[in-house]
């Protein structure tokens, strides 16, 4: 595909067999102080979604006093719209482990578990394979550190980083509460850095040719390059690297069918931004922020069907745990199935928007928190196809 | 098969005797039984010395650790936005003719059961299914159907 407006980036899937080591031979000359400051001075944040600054999350966990820490690598990808980090396991796998290497040798942890979901588990022999040489050639190069594979079992919910830790654990995915965030006690109750897959990666490219290289792509809130995982009515289907800081607009006038009437950003629980805001939304934490998921939608589509299938998976997906998600996500589908029978009054989307608002105030973690997101974006923005 | 108690020995073998063993103890019955019987779920909580109730509810939370009878390929259909705008209805549709049941069941020869699960990752190439680990995507009712037919005749 022939880009228009977009800048294409190479980092990520960047093909360098001798990439990662390379790469941890340079930062073994580093101090792990100067690996965390050039992490910070990148302005990287967090790939999956939630875009917290990796550097400070290394440096919160390496200021902790404690004999045992972990690196967690989240590879539990599984928001609605989302398959990059599939893609970045099984082309670049060696760069995912080298930046769990250079987290670990940062804040002076000894092992890193990667968190593969069930659905990719057709990886799992590949990636042990490349991980049994992996662990060799670090513990030849001195590093105290090894990785190991932890599998989920179709659980979404263990996307969420406590969820996670739950899990590798031995127990229900549940989330906990927080604080204590994972820096102070994650896993097994240690400091503990969870990132996600292309995180790490960036952390890899970000120690090869410096934060200054890095940070000269993006805007001021949005420093680097993002892997998008482009799917729904677009010709152009598939996983792209694009510097951040792009208007939806721009981003459509590259993806979109010539109809596109809505862009959902950052999956199912991200927002869904109609044509009309186009111009002015910027992918990037100053407008719309995502984990990558970007699903186009043209005028053909119900935006009550988008709607409903986010509903059915939110209330699917709930852990049960906390009350406002496990009967909130269940209310707001109903609740929209029957304005669509005619069975309540329109008016009453207002009742369901302010339920929606009181998960995003009351629920426990994430997932509660953000159904508000794709019910409120779509609701008032498309509310005629949710009662016609 | 293998005997349950040897998957569960192998497993604390690598894992320790501690509940971190579980998840990969009950992952390890599935991938060699399809299920997770009453008799194995007891098994496995006097090896860990965990309460039965413990180890259930533990399995019944996720997804893919089964504990009601499943054949012996696990099909599961992504019915997810992106698949559902692809197409996944028909696809489901023409397996429930091919294998003669309904989704949610196994058939009587217990070789095969049909579920339809949560977004797997493949949204650019949808519709897509999974046969236990093995990936299918950009699937037509007629790829579906030779792919299934291809494991009948296994």
């Amino acid at each position: 595909m022939e880009n228009k407006k977009l800048t294409k980036v190479d980092l990520i899937f960047e093909n360098d067999g001798t990439c990662a080591t390379t790469v941890l031979d340079k930062i073994k000359a580093m101090s792990q102080d100067d690996i965390i400051m050039e992490m910070i001075d990148s302005g990287l944040k967090g790939r999956g979604g939630a875009g917290f600054p990796t550097g400070l999350k290394w440096k919160f966990t390496k200021a902790e006093n404690s004999f045992d820490k972990y690196i967690v690598c989240n590879a539990d990808e599984g928001e609605p719209g989302t398959f990059k980090d599939r893609e970045i396991l099984d082309t670049v796998p060696s760069k995912v482990f080298a930046g769990m290497t250079i987290a670990g040798y940062a804040i002076g942890a000894k092992v890193g578990y990667l968190y593969l979901r069930a659905e990719y588990n057709f990886l799992l022999k590949k990636l042990n394979d490349k991980l049994d040489s992996f662990n060799a050639t670090i513990k030849d190069k001195g590093f105290d550190f090894r990785i190991e594979i932890r599998s989920g079992a179709g659980a979404y919910i263990c996307g969420e980083e406590s969820a996670l830790f739950e899990s590798i654990e031995g127990k229900r995915g549940e989330p906990r509460n927080k604080p204590p965030y994972p820096t102070v006690s994650g896993l097994f109750g240690k400091p503990t850095v969870i990132n996600n897959v292309e995180t790490l990666v960036y952390a890899t490219m970000i120690m090869k040719y410096g934060a200054d290289n890095f940070k000269k792509m993006g805007t001021q809130d949005s420093r680097g390059s993002k892997v998008f995982s482009i799917s729904g009515d677009t010709p152009n289907a598939g996983i792209y690297e694009l510097e951040l800081g792009m208007t939806v607009e721009d981003f459509v006038s590259d993806f979109g069918d010539g109809d596109t009437k809505a862009v959902q950003v950052g999956g199912a629980s991200g927002l869904c931004v109609p044509r009309k805001k186009f111009a002015d939304m910027i992918i990037g934490y100053e407008g719309v922020p995502t984990g990558g998921s970007m699903m186009l939608f043209n005028s053909s589509r119900s935006m009550y069907n988008v709607l409903k299938d986010y509903l059915e998976f939110f209330a699917e997906e709930s852990c049960g745990q906390c009350t406002p998600c496990r009967v909130g996500c269940q209310q707001l589908l109903e609740g929209i199935e029957a304005v669509k029978r005619g069975e309540k009054h329109p008016s009453y989307l207002e009742s369901l928007k302010k339920l929606a608002e009181t998960m995003k105030l009351s629920a426990k973690c994430g997932l509660g928190q953000s159904v508000a997101n794709p019910f409120v974006s779509i609701v008032d923005n498309f509310r005629e196809e949710i009662i016609y | 098969m293998t005997d349950v108690n040897v998957i569960i020995n192998e497993k604390i073998e690598k894992f320790g005797k501690e509940r971190q063993a579980l998840m990969p103890i009950l992952q390890g019955i599935v991938a060699d039984k399809n299920y997770i019987t009453e008799d194995e779920l007891l098994k496995v909580a006097e090896a860990l010395d965990l309460s039965a109730a413990d180890v259930y509810g533990t399995a019944t939370f996720y997804t893919f650790l089964d504990v009601v009878p499943r054949g012996k390929y696990v099909i599961r259909v992504c019915k997810t936005i992106s698949c559902h705008m692809a197409g996944k209805d028909e696809i489901i549709e023409a397996l429930e003719k091919t294998l003669k049941v309904k989704l949610g069941e196994t058939t009587p020869d217990k070789k095969f059961t049909l579920l339809q699960a949560n977004c797997m990752g493949w949204c650019h190439k949808g519709p897509v299914m999974l046969i236990n680990d093995e990936v299918y995507p950009e699937l037509t009712s007629e790829k579906a159907i030779a792919i299934v037919e291809e494991y009948i005749a296994k």
